[in-house]
């Protein structure tokens, strides 16, 4: 069963105002459980509005949202529970930082769930490990660490609430390569051990290439398509077009084989593109 | 979104009183305040309900305006029409009964007072509805400038108004970014006791905070690297210079306070 | 002497609310020249020193240890202070914190104010240093309305008005979405070729420090490498160890170097390598 459904989503802001905008038009979506999805488009194309209404920050204006197979807003009093199934790592997440200890603001989420303090306890250990904060930052306060580590911090404390999908909004922004590197592979790391959804929003294309396995792609508040990476990068000339910027190897590829040389591959890892040039070349030789 | 919403209560605009120079329209509202109270009866009050709804019309600002501006203050308006009409004693009583003694000075003093509450008001707010803020920060702080001499730093609080102004539609932004993380992360803002309702506002006060000393440092910086050293040699864009339209908005007034001062020497 | 001449620099930032105060040395000696006109790009990982030494160039931190020198004029002396950020321009990374006024032509116009330049002239450099980025139409706004890449815009405008020989931006592109960031980097590249302003862009985007004529690579506060872009980015494996990347068609460049095929491994440009690749497969081909 999908995870998170959408029928006929809609979301207008400032309704009969002059700033009136259809933020989200008619979108139908179904993700299944388990997946890695990438979700792409341009500022304004309405992917923050979209996952905002993934764990009912927001009210459709019409058509409804399902996530594992209940439906939000019917009952207003189950909207929490709900809430739970979908983790939201908001973009900068570390300027949500609050509490004393690091400790402490990782347990915000389990506590307002309700959890007992030996669970909470469990989950924060399990988190703790799983982002690398050692155990003498959690006593630390959160505002003494470096910009990477409170990033970290700010992200267990979602894992922490173990929700069915965790949502990520440009996680990696503003990091250094290597900060880069270690939140995306953490990420991926936490996909692979726990075998939930992963929705990891980002404006680089060539993250999203690297690390997931299906791609959604909004252009002017419409789903443009949701489909495996393969063949979203197949329609390269379709997203440059959107203004979205494909990873650079895959232009190179794309320009090579209009230039006459014959391979069918759609490249976008610089991983795959060594194998293909290899391939290539032996054959030739 | 929360961006949208409009500081003040500024209606962007080009009629005439929109136009005129910002510091002249305070003095003309100072002006306008003290001929309502040297209105001494009825009469003279007619002059600056003219005023008031004559510039009204001109500045093109809806009607409905003026009810919004009053409402904030319709108690108070209230209180003064009863505390006028049961206290006032002198003249012939209309009605009498036990220590209640309600008499025809009492509400011509009632209905005067409340006349002149409301034209003060809607009158001064006309101020807010047709200037910028920060044209207004600007004005006032060349009104005050000669309070420089004696040494009130008065380019640093208008600075800090200007700075104010320009960082509340940021921190509306974050305030509302951050209440989304909280919340995504199961906070309960809408039920519960009004304790533990303002509780549940320290995860977002606290990360606000932060931010505001953020914001602060790394402004205070950029300030100082665009050479800022405080309002020593300091020069404007913008020259404030009075213009042909500026004399007339003074006459437009001179006459109505002229008409104020003949009624009340002349109509008694 | 060199338009910016650096020494020797040597900065540490002492936390006093430990105790005893903990001495944090930032910079380790670090010498540098920059011509003027030149465009170059410094990159490093977080906390690697880069943030502190552009904020020597302008004065705001003076060096503990060595010199530096803007035009000439040595920041450590005072008087040397406004002449000195009046010549460097800086820009800082999130838009939101160095926009000052409420509209948009006024904050263009603050700097200059704070200098008392005559009104006229104010308009008059105001217009044009907004005409300059682009975002002339723009200037009755007020800036929390526009977006990241054009709030950016306004923010070189704002130093651009002071006319300076030299502007710094520190990571003028980390928070801004890839149309904001090709944005300020055409603006960036244009300031630097057509109007001979010289540039220091410390940035976390290889592709944007390739387009720059020299890479300074800064790690723990020493100065690693200071060469033209091609010769600092094929050292493909030293860039890695230090935290940072390569443009993708370098690393396949290098790939396939390593491999032992014919293909240099200084490769930057998507052009180049497109052209090297067609190169190898027809040359394997003709065979």
């Amino acid at each position: 069963m999908a995870i998170i459904k959408t029928e006929d989503l809609t979301y207008v802001y400032g309704e009969n105002t002059p700033f009136r905008k259809v933020a989200v038009d008619n979108v139908n979506l179904e993700i299944e459980s388990g997946e890695m999805v990438g979700l792409i488009g341009h500022t304004g194309s309405g992917k923050s509005t979209l996952i905002q209404h993934f764990n009912g920050l927001l009210k459709p204006n019409s058509g409804s949202v399902y996530i594992d197979g209940e439906k939000l807003w019917d009952d207003k009093a189950k909207l929490r529970p709900i809430r739970f199934k979908v983790g939201l790592v908001f973009q900068y997440p570390e300027y949500q930082l609050f509490e004393e200890t690091c400790y402490k603001d990782i347990a915000f989420g389990p506590k307002n769930m309700g959890l007992d303090n030996a669970e909470i306890d469990r989950r924060i250990k399990e988190v703790a490990k799983m982002v690398g904060i050692g155990s003498d930052i959690l006593d630390k306060s959160p505002f003494e660490l470096s910009g990477g580590q409170k990033r970290r911090v700010a992200i267990a404390g979602v894992m922490a609430m173990e929700p069915q999908v965790l949502i990520l909004d440009e996680p990696a922004s503003g990091l250094d390569p290597k900060g880069r590197d270690q939140i995306l592979g953490l990420i991926k790391e936490y996909h692979q051990q726990k075998k939930n959804t992963v929705i990891l929003v980002s404006h680089s294309m060539e993250d999203i290439a690297k690390h997931t396995t299906k791609i959604l792609v909004m252009n002017k508040a419409k789903l443009f398509c949701y489909d495996d990476t393969v063949k979203v990068f197949h329609r390269a000339a379709e997203l440059e077009e959107m203004g979205l910027a494909v990873p650079q190897i895959t232009r190179v590829f794309n320009r090579l084989r209009a230039m006459g040389i014959g391979f069918d591959d759609d490249v976008y890892t610089t991983k795959y593109a060594g194998e293909l040039m290899l391939r290539l070349l032996s054959k030739r030789k | 979104m929360i961006k949208d919403i409009t500081i003040g209560q500024y209606f962007p605009g080009k009629s005439p009183v929109h136009r005129l120079d910002a510091r002249l329209k305070i003095l003309l509202t100072i002006a306008f305040i003290v001929m309502l109270f040297i209105a001494d009866d009825i009469k003279g009050l007619c002059v600056g309900i003219g005023f008031t709804f004559i510039t009204f019309l001109i500045s093109r600002i809806p009607l409905k305006m003026m009810w919004k501006s009053i409402k904030p203050i319709f108690i108070i308006i209230i209180i003064t029409a009863l505390l006028n009409l049961f206290f006032v004693h002198t003249g012939t009583p209309y009605f009498e009964w036990k220590f209640i003694k309600i008499t025809d000075k009492g509400v011509e003093t009632a209905v005067f007072m409340v006349v002149r509450i409301i034209c003060l008001i809607v009158g001064t707010s006309l101020l807010t509805y047709t200037t910028s803020p920060i044209d207004l920060t600007d004005a006032i702080e060349r009104l005050l400038s000669p309070l420089k001499k004696i040494k009130v730093p008065v380019h640093e609080l208008a600075m800090m108004m200007t700075i104010a102004l320009r960082f509340i539609p940021t921190l509306l932004e974050e305030t509302d970014k951050i209440t989304c993380a909280q919340k995504a992360r199961g906070a309960d803002m809408e039920t519960g006791s009004l304790f533990k309702r303002a509780k549940a506002l320290i995860p977002i006060l606290i990360p606000l905070f932060v931010s505001s000393f953020r914001h602060a440092e790394e402004l205070a910086l950029a300030m100082e690297c665009r050479c800022y050293h405080g309002g020593e040699g300091r020069t404007r864009m913008k020259q404030l210079r009075f213009k042909l339209i500026d004399l007339w908005g003074t006459l437009y007034l001179t006459c109505f306070f002229a008409g104020v001062i003949v009624i009340n020497h002349f109509c008694k | 002497m060199s338009f910016i001449h650096i020494k020797g620099l040597e900065f540490s930032y002492v936390n006093e609310f430990e105790e005893p105060p903990v001495k944090n040395t930032v910079l380790k000696g670090i010498d540098l020249d920059i011509e003027k006109g030149e465009f170059v790009a410094v990159l490093g990982h977080n906390g690697s020193g880069k943030s502190t030494l552009a904020k020597c160039i302008n004065a705001i931190n003076l060096p503990e240890k060595g010199e530096v020198s803007v035009a000439g004029l040595d920041t450590i002396n005072e008087e040397n202070l406004l002449p000195i950020r009046k010549r460097v321009g800086m820009v800082f990374q999130n838009p939101d914190n160095q926009i000052v006024a409420t509209i948009v032509e006024e904050d263009v116009a603050f700097a200059l104010e704070n200098l008392g330049v005559e009104p006229s002239e104010i308009r008059r450099r105001v217009d044009e240093a907004l005409k300059t980025v682009g975002m002339y139409e723009y200037r009755m706004h007020a800036p929390h309305k526009l977006s990241g890449g054009q709030k950016q815009r306004v923010a070189i405008a704002g130093v651009l008005a002071m006319e300076p020989e030299c502007i710094v931006l520190d990571e003028p592109t980390a928070m801004l979405d890839p149309k904001g960031r090709s944005e300020v980097m055409k603006t960036i590249k244009m300031l630097n070729k057509e109007k001979g302003v010289t540039i220091v862009l410390i940035t976390h985007y290889m592709e944007e420090a390739a387009q720059a004529d020299r890479v300074v690579v800064i790690d723990g506060g020493e100065k690693i490498m200071d060469n033209v872009p091609k010769k600092v980015f094929s050292q493909v494996d030293l860039m890695r160890s230090l935290g940072l990347d390569v443009p993708q068609v370098t690393e396949i460049a290098d790939f396939l170097h390593k491999q032992g095929y014919d293909i240099s491994s200084e490769i930057i440009t998507e052009d180049e390598c497109v052209q090297a690749l067609y190169e190898l497969l027809k040359e394997q081909t003709g065979k």
